[in-house]
């Protein structure tokens, strides 16, 4: 299987970008070798402000670009893209509605070994309830291209979320259309719903269930706001039952999403895998996604454990 | 040019006439730094700007951002005068409805970025700057901050990169009344040696009486003529300036004046502009 950085895929693309778009401007935050907004930078150093470590003064100065008619890409950690600069985004770009678009990397436990201060678990929480802000976590690196080409081609705030480690490149996924969820394996028995390497982790868990007499449809739904109601409340009445994944805390993200949706229009047992009021810490990747019961065997057994109860 | 400060002056009179009324009206806002900051954005819209109200959105525009988002009464009645939209929406100001929101908007036809939330705005300008360059446009920004609001650090980020990016462009002012809502900037967190501070950070620092239209005038034009770094502007100003009971009373910072406190001030108005004109 193909292992890829989503990071390089975004750096590539907005190099790309930056080639037919002279009105594309960059920002990053002291972490564009990280970020990859580095390509961008070493071929159009005029175009690209490193602002230092100030993520509020980047995120407000793009604002000010965006009025004078740039498109704006503001790259750093997603802890310090979306935490620390809150107010910036909120007040000066998302109010105005401005065309800045914020990809940020290194979120989730996945940072690994850099530990609790540098993993973003709450990211989507915060910037969800934000008015005109669009929300894409891409499942792959390839899924990543097609939120940048699609966050470029859309105007007003877009906050995508990228992790640091190589993820795996999935197959059958679905053309990607900004909003619209897919389903990448049909099954019989339950629903579940992810979001960026937790799409991975459930179609891993699925093999397992396989193995067992079990099988769950898994769906990718990349795109967290706008997201695809019409898709959640047709699987929600279809299977009745939906576990959501995410790494993330289960506050405020896609888990909190989908049970918006589905207590009001339909209501069903949704169960949820994520980071459940925790602090993260440091470890691999893999350690961390095993203590925090976010690899596959953790999203199995809690398949298992669903149908077990919801039986009774 | 004497014509010309007496016209400023007398324009300067009529916004702060408008500012008293809408605030009445309005029975809520934000006197004392809107009357604090007026000759200096009379400055700008009647004479250093180059702007069109007839095309608020003409691409060689000078920017002019307001960063204390509070002192709008100030920039909505320029803006009235100088035709943006009509003078009657004044009267509407933090009305349920109204195109002039409580604190400055985006929506409002001569305002590209709102503001509201202190500390921002320089950065704001920075970014419009920086975009001005590297579109060789010959426009320069504006940006207008509160004394209290300097308390942000996210100002001393954005002071801190347009002295690196060499910003020249840019031009910082200080509405410097000494007081923010709790009480005299020095008791509440003291920001001198103000003028080392902004040194210290690269910026060229130049000082004025901000109620003295041509110290005002002297000082935008000494801006423009500065290259390699941006420009700030320590207006030494009065709080709720031109309406005696409101001149450094901290209460009127957030509160409007009462119909009985309009009348007087209206009044006294009337009269500083009768002794101008003699």
């Amino acid at each position: 299987m193909e292992l890829l950085y989503a990071r390089d895929i975004y750096g590539k693309t907005l190099l790309e970008l930056g080639r037919k778009d002279s009105n594309i401007v960059v920002l990053d935050a002291d972490l564009s070798g990280s970020t990859r907004t580095s390509m961008f930078a070493k071929e159009f150093p005029e175009r690209f402000f490193n602002f230092g470590v100030a993520e509020q003064n980047m995120m407000a100065a793009s604002a000010g670009f965006a009025s004078c008619g740039k498109v704006v890409f503001v790259s750093t950690f997603a802890m310090f893209a979306t935490a620390r600069p809150l107010d910036q985004i909120r007040n000066t770009i998302c109010y105005n509605n401005f065309n800045v678009k914020i990809v940020a990397t290194h979120a989730g436990i996945t940072v690994g070994e850099d530990g609790s201060s540098h993993q973003a678990l709450e990211d989507i929480a915060l910037l969800r309830s934000i008015p005109n802000i669009k929300i894409i976590v891409p499942a792959d690196a390839l899924e990543t291209k097609y939120a940048v080409l699609s966050a470029y081609e859309t105007s007003g705030p877009f906050y995508i979320r990228l992790g640091r480690a190589k993820v795996p490149t999935l197959k059958n996924k679905k053309k990607f259309i900004l909003g619209k969820g897919y389903i990448l394996e049909e099954g019989r028995d339950l629903v579940i719903i992810a979001c960026g390497i937790m799409v991975y982790q459930a179609l891993e868990a699925n093999k397992i269930l396989k193995s067992k007499g079990i099988s769950a449809t898994i769906v990718n739904i990349h795109t967290i706001k706008p997201i695809d109601e019409e898709l959640i409340i047709s699987l929600a009445k279809r299977y009745k039952r939906i576990i959501v994944c995410e790494e993330h805390q289960t506050t405020g993200g896609l888990y909190s999403s989908v049970c918006e949706i589905l207590s009001k229009k339909c209501p069903v047992w949704v169960e949820s895998v994520g980071v459940n009021d925790r602090f993260g810490q440091s470890g691999s990747p893999e350690e961390l996604l095993n203590a925090y019961e976010l690899a596959s065997p953790y999203i199995a057994k809690k398949v298992e454990d669903f149908i077990r109860s919801s039986k009774n | 040019m004497k014509e010309k400060i007496k016209n400023l002056r007398q324009k300067a009179n009529e916004i702060r006439r408008l500012i008293i009324e809408m605030l009445a009206r309005a029975r809520s806002g934000h006197p004392g730094g809107s009357l604090s900051s007026t000759e200096i954005i009379t400055c700008l819209f009647f004479d250093v700007l180059r702007h069109n109200p007839r095309d608020p959105n003409w691409p060689q525009r000078d920017r002019f951002h307001l960063s204390k988002g509070h002192a709008c009464p100030a920039l909505y009645a320029a803006l009235a005068l100088c035709g943006y939209f009509d003078k009657d929406k004044l009267w509407n100001l933090r009305k349920f409805g109204a195109l002039l929101q409580g604190h400055s908007d985006s929506r409002i036809p001569g305002i590209d970025v709102g503001s509201g939330s202190l500390g921002q705005g320089l950065s704001v300008a920075l970014g419009m700057g920086l975009a001005g360059k590297l579109d060789r446009q010959y426009y320069r920004v504006y940006c207008l901050m509160g004394d209290g609001e300097l308390q942000e650090g996210n100002i001393w980020e954005a002071a801190m990169a347009a002295a690196h990016f060499k910003v020249d462009n840019l031009c910082g002012i200080v509405d410097y009344n000494h007081f923010q809502i709790d009480g005299r900037v020095e008791e509440v967190i003291d920001l001198e040696p103000l003028v080392d501070k902004w040194t210290a950070f690269g910026w060229y620092v130049v000082q004025c009486d901000g109620h003295n239209i041509e110290e005002l005038l002297e000082c935008f034009n000494k801006a423009q003529t500065v290259k390699g770094k941006p420009t700030v502007i320590i207006a030494q100003t009065i709080k709720g300036k031109g309406i005696s009971f409101m001149e450094n009373v901290v209460d009127f910072h957030g509160r409007a004046p009462s119909e009985e406190e309009k009348k007087i001030a209206l009044e006294e108005l009337d009269k500083r502009l009768l002794e101008d004109i003699n």
